[in-house]
């Protein structure tokens, strides 16, 4: 494995470890954010945002250049309809399901093997949609 | 408001903020998840639309980052989770039909919880945060719809 792969794999290690950490591995806790029971999955997303907003903003800035080359770009994506239009989609099948793509794919990681019928779903549902665009 | 206390969800999202930004400080990427599904199945199908560029360049590290959070979440189940391995109890209807618009979904948008809730709103994206906005205020909606209809947990 090159060095930027095994950084990615520990990085993704403390991805996973945080998502069950905080219970978003449980869809049954995501959907009791949903149902408004508790509100707890604010600060999940809260502070990882923060995090990464102090190493995008700040330490990105001094450091200028990834520690392996290349260059940082943050991350800005362009408003359409498509934008919106797969927001309120992938709002519906999350307040169905409260799986979202990382915490399901970490999820598996529990030993919640279920969840692999709901990954395997969103692969078709993402073959779907280049299907309709091509 | 939080029955489980605070701690769980703000350490959590700590360290899952810490992964991202170390993945972004060393290498420049974004650690954001939905692409995983249109690069992996570049491996699969033969169609354009899976065999761009961008999808075979960037297939390897993602399904990395995949395996990653698997491989995180085995070591947090196997030493601090206080309810060990786990099955949810949410129906196989609603895994697999909420799967498939999640799917479609994210990859129309171009984002999910993680490229829009953390990387978009982290960069300061305005696309993502109206994005993040809809996303979560339809997934209230649905979710408080499916429970009125009597479907629990």
């Amino acid at each position: 494995m090159n060095k930027r792969n095994i950084i990615v794999l520990i990085g993704g290690i403390l991805f996973g470890f945080g998502l069950s950490y905080s219970g978003m591995t449980k869809q049954e806790i995501v959907l009791s954010f949903l149902k408004l029971e508790d509100l707890g999955l604010i600060f999940v997303l809260g502070g990882a945002a923060l995090v990464t907003a102090f190493a995008i903003n700040v330490l990105a800035k001094y450091q200028k250049k990834p520690v392996l080359g290349g260059e940082f770009k943050p991350r800005r994506g362009i408003l359409s309809w498509k934008t919106i239009i797969g927001a309120v989609i992938f709002g519906i099948g999350w307040g169905i399901s409260g799986q979202c793509p990382g915490s399901a794919v970490a999820s598996l990681g529990t030993g919640n093997l279920p969840v692999l019928l709901g990954i395997f779903a969103m692969f078709i549902g993402a073959y779907l949609k280049e299907r309709l665009e091509s | 408001m939080f029955p489980l206390g605070i701690e769980p969800y703000l350490l959590g999202g700590l360290i899952v903020g810490i992964g991202v930004s170390l993945i972004y400080l060393v290498t420049g990427l974004h650690a954001t998840q939905s692409s995983f599904f249109t690069t992996t199945l570049s491996w699969f199908s033969k169609r354009k639309n899976f065999q761009k560029d961008s999808n075979i360049k960037q297939r390897g590290w993602r399904l990395t980052l995949a395996t990653g959070l698997v491989i995180g979440a085995f070591i947090h189940t196997l030493t601090l989770s206080p309810t060990g391995f786990w099955t949810t109890s949410v129906q196989l209807w609603r895994l697999i039909l909420g799967g498939l618009l999640v799917g479609f979904g994210t990859r129309l948008s171009s984002g999910c919880t993680s490229g829009h809730g953390i990387s978009g709103l982290a960069s300061l994206s305005k696309t993502s945060l109206y994005s993040v906005i809809v996303f979560m205020g339809v997934g209230i909606v649905t979710a408080s719809i499916v429970n009125m209809l009597g479907v629990s947990p």
